[in-house]
């Protein structure tokens, strides 16, 4: 029993952490990369781009995306090459097109709207203000009202 | 009761709104891929690894092409189905071994059948990034021009053979 407690405890020295490999050996590779890959979506875990996921899939886009830089191709060619494959679903700047109008212009539709409704109604409540107009018979009940109050205090 | 009408008509459109994206499922992406060429391929086969597969071999034939793994689940659910479908011959399936060791992939139809007329092996998994995949199964439909005319995301089931790949397949091959 007593070997075996020695054996564990010996056990932590034969497990070592290495230091993370450079993802290339060409550091200007490995930044064009990044640059490409945060403008990317991953296509298996929806809201992470390409650049943060661990998905096998976005392991191999990225070694796909890196095989072109090294081929020299232009950023246009890969996000091309990527687009052509799985559409505009792995874009995170989904470009103006004609199903993409809502997406784009929706917003500042609903601005304009909330805007004008803030205007007419602050219009309104601005008119609503002036048009009071008191009658003089009006004016004396009010006056004798508050003669009441300030004596019945 | 007028003021009342406004803000509940536009309550009423945001529950439309969202009842509609609760239907929408966000993991099927439409593919650019239908109606193009399917991409060519050259790949060894899972049984014969000196002989290739190759879609340029079956020119002329309407077939799928079935993206599968022996580590995916969701293969050994649609599994039955393809297995149904090379019983009955009405299209024949081609098999593309995604990201998979041979001999696993061996066992796995050993015991669970294998629908498949050729199996090609994808063990880098470039053919399917060339075929936009994005998670096993995938299938396409594929027809005697060599035109990707269908993607079935996910596994196969009895409703959607029933209503859209045996019509079409049916359909492309009339032609």
């Amino acid at each position: 029993m007593n070997w075996l407690a020695l054996i564990l405890l010996l056990m932590p020295g034969l497990a070592w952490a290495g230091e993370a490999r450079p993802l290339a050996d060409d550091p200007v590779a490995e930044a064009r990369l990044k640059h490409l890959a945060v403008e990317l979506r991953c296509l298996v875990c929806q809201n992470q781009t390409l650049a943060d996921s661990n998905a096998p899939l976005a392991e191999d886009l990225r070694r796909e995306v890196r095989e072109m830089i090294a081929k020299n191709m232009s950023d246009k060619e890969i996000i091309e090459f990527l687009v052509s494959r799985y559409g505009d679903f792995v874009l995170y700047r989904p470009p103006l097109r004609a199903t993409t109008t809502l997406l784009w212009v929706g917003p500042f539709v609903l601005l304009t709207i909330g805007a004008t409704a803030l205007v007419i109604t602050l219009r309104r409540r601005a008119h609503k203000v002036v048009e009071v107009a008191v009658s003089e018979e009006e004016h004396r009940k009010v006056e004798q009202l508050m003669a009441e109050g300030g004596k019945r205090s | 009761m007028n003021r009342f009408l406004l803000p509940l008509s536009i309550f009423v459109v945001v529950v439309g709104f969202l009842a509609v994206g609760l239907k929408l499922n966000p993991r099927e992406i439409p593919s650019p891929l239908v109606g193009k060429a399917a991409p060519d391929f050259s790949q060894p086969q899972l049984y014969e690894r000196e002989k290739v597969f190759s879609p340029a071999d079956l020119k002329g034939k309407v077939w799928l092409l079935n993206f599968w793994a022996s580590w995916c689940n969701g293969c050994k659910t649609e599994h039955p189905v393809l297995m149904e479908m090379a019983r009955s011959g009405d299209v024949p399936i081609y098999g593309m071994d995604y990201k998979d060791q041979p001999d696993e992939a061996m066992a796995w139809l050993r015991q669970w059948g294998n629908p498949y007329s050729i199996i090609g092996m994808d063990d880098a998994g470039r053919v399917g990034i060339n075929f936009g995949v994005y998670g096993v199964p995938e299938t396409y439909v594929i027809d005697k021009q060599g035109v990707i005319r269908y993607k079935q995301i996910g596994p196969l089931n009895q409703e959607v053979l029933a209503n859209k790949i045996l019509p079409l397949v049916k359909e492309l091959q009339a032609q």
